[in-house]
């Protein structure tokens, strides 16, 4: 992959200016890459990952596997592309194995996501079972460790 | 009683002669303060990677607290053997061949010791690192340090070598990529040393512990070029290349005899390297290539932005072509690399090594390692462009 990619990937918020450094490069052809993969929609985005186990909010998040019966012509697409738009739903992968769609849902109560289940995604035609599984505790998220561990600190100064 | 010993008489005349590691005096300044971005750190930033340490662990569990062969566990040494043939194309067997150390420092001492003999000469390139020319004299050897250049990118060429060459000339140190410059060598270059070697009848240590921190450059080992196998003590180990320093695990690949020789003051002195560390150290050899690919790609990014920074700043610096320090000339400032460590330090808090703890060649120059988390990298650059620019 693309070292600016990369780079951006693991800190978002790097400047141009030290992206430029870092890849010998000049900061307006940095610039001009980003927004490059920004019109792409090879960037789609830029979010903070906030462990929210430390905030007093209410959500739920829950993963849900769903069986479906796929499409002639469209096979799994048009019913993961119909589940997929629903605010609820964070991150929605197509699965090989013993059921089809893993759903990531996220709402404010229990209650909610139950609802959201049984009322909108279990109803949709198509949909065979589905199988929800509640999240009770983050350690490890998009690649980032939750829980701020005290480093060994190295010496000042060594040969 | 007036003519007893004190403690001092004791000492033997070669070691109290022996300067102290110009380092370990600025370790002390250092750790006094508070709030010091160090960039004087010659171990990686990264910590050794999670399957290695977990493979440490699992041996722990496991009982694995004995003893080993002196040579090092032979699964680890064919896991050697197996590393330095896809990694620098030199093939050693690794029943006779190969010896695991306690770390890199300790087979430069072996070597040394097993082939020196009083007055012999050996011959090392400046700056460098601190330990050359004590373990050459701790084997009674003559150290003669040959002075390379920043206009030449810190390289050591035949013709460098040449005017100090004598009848007691026996051993060649080469340390590329080098700490404390990150000078690298040409294939060219090698092979004008290399002839020199054979047409001089010297022994070669190459002490290739930072081999993996190449970056743009081809990686040629001095053992791979004609006639040298047999006259190349090869020193590696895994402390950079797999941040592994703390494990303290080197390794040393030559013909037998020299093996054996080596192998007689290690199992008469270490015995052997620690098990646990040879154990993770089998891991991180046959599992950890990507380790580091990774890690190389992080200081090769950091590597610009220093370098960059340097020059911006007025503080000429070659680009280094490995290891992961860079080594500004800080000449034009008229201060000496110890005022200017020392005044970098007390106004600005930033620590970096003074060139002349790597060898009198080193004035003018100071050292600046990024194995260091690039936020205090930059934040280190800024403080340093501050204090140029008030001189």
């Amino acid at each position: 992959m693309d070292k600016l990619l990369k780079l951006l990937q693991e800190n978002a918020l790097e400047t141009p200016e030290n992206l430029a450094k870092m890849l010998d490069l000049s900061v307006e052809d940095v610039k001009a890459q980003i927004a490059a993969y920004e019109q792409k929609g090879i960037i789609c985005g830029y979010r903070a990952i906030v462990n929210e186990d430390q905030l007093d909010i209410d959500k739920v998040r829950a993963v849900i596997e769903v069986k479906i019966t796929p499409e002639r012509g469209g096979g799994y697409d048009r019913i993961a592309s119909r589940i997929s738009r629903f605010e609820q739903v964070d991150s929605l992968f197509l699965m090989s194995g013993t059921y089809d769609l893993l759903v990531f849902v996220v709402g404010r109560t229990l209650h909610e996501v139950a609802t959201f289940v049984n009322e909108q995604l279990a109803t949709i035609a198509g949909v065979l079972s589905t199988t929800t599984h509640f999240s009770l505790k983050t350690y490890k998220d998009q690649g980032v460790l939750m829980k701020i561990e005290d480093d060994h600190e190295r010496l000042k100064v060594t040969p | 009683m007036s003519d007893s010993k004190s403690p001092r008489d004791f000492v033997a005349s070669h070691v109290s002669g022996m300067p102290r590691s110009g380092i370990r005096d600025f370790f002390g300044l250092v750790s006094e303060r508070e709030g010091v971005i160090s960039l004087s750190i010659g171990e990686p930033d990264f910590v050794t990677p999670w399957h290695i340490r977990e493979a440490a662990i699992w041996a722990l569990e496991h009982g694995a607290t004995s003893y080993t062969s002196n040579l090092g566990m032979m699964r680890l040494r064919r896991a050697i053997a197996s590393y330095v043939k896809r990694s620098h194309g030199l093939a050693y067997d690794p029943v006779d061949e190969v010896l695991v150390t306690v770390g890199v420092s300790e087979a430069l001492d072996l070597a040394m010791r097993a082939i020196i003999e009083p007055g012999d000469e050996v011959i090392y390139h400046e700056p460098c690192y601190v330990s050359y020319s004590p373990v050459i004299t701790l084997a009674f050897g003559t150290p003669v340090p040959v002075s390379t250049k920043r206009e030449t990118g810190f390289r050591l060429r035949r013709e460098d070598i040449e005017p100090v060459l004598t009848e007691k000339s026996k051993v060649l140190v080469l340390n590329f990529p080098t700490n404390p410059t990150g000078g690298i060598l040409t294939r060219e270059d090698l092979g004008g040393i290399a002839a020199l070697a054979c047409e001089h009848d010297l022994l070669v240590i190459s002490d290739e512990v930072y081999s993996e921190l190449t970056y743009e450059a081809e990686r040629v080992s001095i053992a791979s070029l004609p006639g040298m196998r047999e006259r190349t003590i090869f020193l590696n180990g895994l402390s950079k290349a797999w941040a592994m320093t703390g494990f303290r695990m080197g390794y040393a690949c030559a013909p037998p005899v020299l093996v054996e020789a080596m192998m007689k003051i290690h199992q008469y002195s270490m015995l052997c390297a620690p098990i646990l560390s040879q154990e993770a150290s089998v891991e991180a050899l046959k599992n950890g290539d990507s380790d580091v690919v990774e890690m190389r790609e992080a200081y090769d990014l950091r590597r610009h932005y220093i370098h960059k920074s340097l020059n911006d700043m007025g503080l000429p610096c070659h680009l280094p072509g490995g290891a992961f320090y860079a080594f500004p000339c800080i000449g034009d400032t008229g201060l000496t690399s110890h005022d200017f460590s020392m005044r970098l330090l007390e106004e600005e808090n930033v620590a970096c090594v003074p060139g002349t703890a790597f060898g009198p060649s080193g004035e003018g120059y100071l050292r600046c390692s990024y194995a260091t988390a690039m936020d205090e990298i930059e934040q280190a650059m800024e403080r340093m462009q501050r204090f140029v620019s008030a001189l």
